[in-house]
């Protein structure tokens, strides 16, 4: 696996793409789909040297935390200081994202209950378990790549009829919004990083209309540095030879047609919507929801939550523009000095994958230089 | 969010749980995702899931290409010494 990281590997992937940028007319524009895609291209450097060899990368929407408009943050942050005896279990970084009713970490919860992170959402079962008198709710986030997780939680407390456990649920999923991207036209695209994790679940397909309706070349790529040039490498020879697939760099994880026991057990446990996602708006049958037969275990019906408005995000705060590919974080006035990971203002400098946290984290000069 | 981890299946039961070895530690893993798995499997964990097993076959060839790349790259770095050093 060490070739994954190696110096010359990455050398001589950089010196074959920039070989090939010198023959296309203009630097091609590539957006990583995927949050834990902008990890490793800043982690190793990657956004300057791929620069340097005539490829401009920008982040898309691909971090679910980030996605997640306020009003569903809110609906939990009440959930959990407005009943007693009530533990909202979720993960890690969900508790820290600021809205105007504060975050889950700050907020103070009624007498008995708490929020408790969790890394699994099996362990929300447990947690219910040993705590028979109160209510327990996973609020669950995420893309593909956990949502069959969340769905077998679901399955597993239904048939092991565990009463007082309920899911909030905040699942997306990532193609429509690719394509609400590439139809807003505000940025041209010239090439695709799909995310490896979300394809290991959905395959290749439904990411074929892109390719075939709007002529954009595309690829599924792993989380190594590596991985990353083998995809930007893939789109331009798509782009040289003037074609539009969707390739597959990642084929050590992803099979053409994703895993079919997770994606039976989406189906079974849940349905589409439509969903309003940060900075996108809504999006026709981008999110799932808990299917009608099992709503006794969503919360939003346990509760009788009713998740609109909200209060909107910070003043002040572009993570709508940045999960857009719009504008990069140094481009928002609050980054750094108003907004950083010890005073986040939104969730994009929160999330570990929140393409704000990471120019923060991977890139000092931007720190100097302010 | 996505993250998921390349860890060792080191032990499954009957009921799809079990163990990975992921560097060393040993993590509760589900494995109720995946079929046909064995001990000695690689998987790609994430959220105390196994989402995907590792294909060995597809991994060797993307690892023999990359070893290629980097014995092309050390080649082109022995040219320019080579240069270096003649035109001295
Ligand atoms: S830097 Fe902070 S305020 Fe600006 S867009 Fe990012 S999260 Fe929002």
């Amino acid at each position: 696996m060490k070739e994954l990281r190696d110096k010359r590997v990455i050398r001589g992937l950089l010196f074959e793409i920039e070989k090939r940028t010198r023959e296309l007319p203009s630097s091609p524009r590539i957006m990583e789909v995927c949050g834990t895609h902008t990890m490793t291209i800043h982690r190793y450097g990657l956004k300057n040297m791929l620069e340097k060899a005539g490829v401009e990368m920008v982040s898309g929407p691909g971090c679910p935390v980030c996605i997640t408009p306020n009003e569903i943050h809110e609906a939990a942050i009440e959930l959990v200081t407005e009943n007693e005896n009530f533990i909202l279990t979720t993960f890690g970084d969900m508790t820290r994202v600021p809205t105007k009713k504060s975050s889950l970490q700050k907020a103070v919860p009624a007498a008995g209950s708490m929020v408790k992170i969790v890394y699994s959402p099996r362990e929300s079962l447990e947690i219910a378990r040993s705590n028979p008198e109160k209510q327990v709710v996973f609020f669950g986030v995420g893309f593909e790549t956990t949502i069959p997780a969340i769905a077998l939680t679901l399955r597993e407390a239904i048939e092991k009829n565990l009463a007082n456990f309920s899911i909030l649920s905040a699942l997306w999923i990532i193609p429509p919004p690719l394509r609400a991207i590439v139809e807003a036209k505000e940025i041209a695209i010239d090439g695709f990083l799909y995310p490896g994790h979300v394809s290991a679940i959905i395959g290749e397909k439904p990411y074929q209309f892109i390719a075939e309706e709007f002529g954009i070349p595309g690829t599924i790529t792993g989380f190594e540095p590596s991985d990353i040039l083998l995809g930007v490498s893939s789109i331009l020879d798509q782009i040289k030879e003037g074609k539009a697939t969707v390739s597959n760099e990642y084929s050590r994880v992803v099979r053409a047609s994703g895993n079919p026991k997770a994606l039976a057990v989406m189906g079974e446990m849940l349905e589409t919507k439509d969903a309003y996602w940060r900075g996108l708006g809504l999006i026709p049958q981008s999110g799932l929801k808990i299917k009608k037969e099992y709503s006794a275990f969503d919360a939003e019906n346990r509760f009788n939550l009713s998740i609109k408005g909200g209060s909107g995000d910070l003043p002040g705060c572009r993570c709508g523009e940045v999960l857009q590919g719009l504008i990069s974080p140094p481009q928002c006035p609050l980054f750094v000095e108003k907004c950083n990971p010890d005073f986040p203002c939104g969730p994009c400098m929160v999330s570990f994958e929140g393409a704000c946290f990471v120019y923060y984290k991977y890139n000092p000069t931007i720190k100097n230089e302010l | 969010m996505c993250l998921g981890i390349p860890a060792k299946v080191v032990k499954i039961d009957e009921s799809d749980l079990g163990k990975v070895d992921y560097l060393g530690t040993r993590i509760m893993t589900n494995f109720a995702l995946l079929d046909n798995l064995k001990v000695g499997d690689w998987v790609i964990v994430h959220a105390g899931f196994a989402i995907s097993k590792l294909n060995e076959e597809e991994a060797r060839e993307t690892f023999s290409l990359l070893r290629e790349v980097a014995e092309k790259e050390e080649l082109a770095n022995h040219d320019k010494e080579e240069k270096k050093q003649s035109k001295r």
